[in-house]
């Protein structure tokens, strides 16, 4: 069901160039700080406060760029956001229409199985574990695969590529040790 | 309004593609990580290849905005957050992206990724400050640069080359890499066959 890598490189590389030709280049890592933030000013509404010409946070990061990102927690309806959802909602449809998942791959996919065996519980808090690291490198570096390692290394920004360097040559050896099999 | 119906028409299209070229399949992702199927990388090399020849392409034609480039800066933490990202994603198979898209698609772990993703970001938010006043967050080699110097941009080349000219070159280095590329580094890349796609 895999497109063959010349039709999904050229489709991917499109949707890549379309994104800059009519908006900006594409980033996702962003939004789990917005989601976060959103969360957090529910729970606490003195998270996100308005300022003169903007917004602001308790939080140094939302506050950061003349809270550019407590702007968006406030105003979830922006470009970026509904990117991710639209994004999910593409992915949804993708898969639904191709036939779905069966449910042995949903609860732990394959490479997995052959390697930890069926064992769905570990699988999760790996992928727990995964996410948290995943993020947290994300928002550290500025960017994630797809803002710093495709975009950017389109734009031909140097930071795209000591990105990519990085994550590969964790990457690598990483998936090397965990997955021998599969 | 119109920035919103771009958001979906781009975003549903990203979503879609990444699910039909296998990023949003951990074994996919292990395949490639391991070097024993190297489809997925291909297919990478490709689209970058692709996005910057037009990219690059349509601005010197004066077809593209160059006002629309967004370079993100460099500092030693983004290699950090890199290794950091690199161990993570091989670990669990998902990307930011990749993850919430995996997840709509119907994979249960990656629900959990999601939520990991969440509280990573939060535990980001909370040890901000202790980063910045490290100085890892400072710029290296002035930042938000381009390797070479793109005409009409907001960002400074690292080299007096035309930035235009040289991204088309490299977009064509990406493309060519994905054609020399085999299917397999190492070993056990004919095992394909006993895993499904899906």
């Amino acid at each position: 069901m895999v497109l063959n890598w010349k039709t999904g490189g050229l489709l991917l590389g499109l949707v890549f160039f379309a994104a800059v030709l009519l908006v900006k280049p594409i980033g996702v890592s962003t939004q789990f700080v917005i989601l976060d933030g959103i969360v957090a000013d529910a729970v606490s509404p003195d998270f996100i406060s308005r300022t003169e010409d903007g917004y602001t946070s308790t939080n140094a990061y939302m506050a950061k760029s003349d809270g550019k990102y407590a702007k968006s927690a406030a105003n979830p309806l922006n470009y970026s956001f509904i990117f991710v959802l639209a994004m999910a909602a593409g992915a949804f449809l993708s898969a639904r229409l191709r036939g779905g998942i069966d449910a042995e791959e949903r609860a732990a996919p394959a490479i997995w199985r052959a390697n930890y065996g069926d064992t769905p519980m570990m699988r999760y808090a790996v992928a727990f574990l995964g996410g948290f690291i995943v993020l947290y490198g994300a928002r550290l570096a500025g960017g994630c695969t797809s803002g710093h390692m495709m975009s950017g290394m389109m734009q031909t920004a140097l930071s795209g590529y000591i990105f990519a360097a990085g994550a590969f040559a964790a990457a690598i050896p990483t998936a090397m040790l965990m997955y021998k099999r599969g | 309004m119109t920035s919103i119906l771009l958001a979906i028409v781009i975003g549903a299209a990203f979503g879609a593609v990444l699910d039909r070229i296998g990023a949003t399949n951990p074994n996919w992702i292990g395949g490639m990580l391991t070097l024993r199927r190297l489809h997925l990388m291909k297919t990478i090399l490709l689209a970058i290849g692709t996005g910057s020849i037009l990219m690059f392409g349509g601005q010197m034609l004066g077809l593209v905005d160059v006002g629309h480039m967004s370079v993100k800066a460099a500092y030693i933490g983004v290699f950090i957050g890199g290794l950091l990202l690199g161990a993570g994603w091989a670990a669990s198979g998902y990307c930011p992206g990749t993850g919430v898209c995996a997840a709509a698609s119907g994979r249960k772990d990656a629900l959990f990724f999601i939520a990991g993703g969440l509280f990573g970001a939060a535990a980001y938010m909370a040890t901000y400050p202790a980063w910045k006043a490290s100085g890892l967050l400072d710029d290296l080699a002035g930042g938000k640069v381009t390797l070479g110097s793109v005409p009409g941009a907001s960002y400074d080349g690292l080299m007096a080359l035309s930035g235009d000219l040289l991204g088309i070159a490299i977009g064509a280095v990406f493309v060519l890499v994905a054609f020399v590329l085999p299917d397999s580094l190492v070993g056990g890349g004919r095992r394909t066959a006993e895993i499904p796609a899906e």
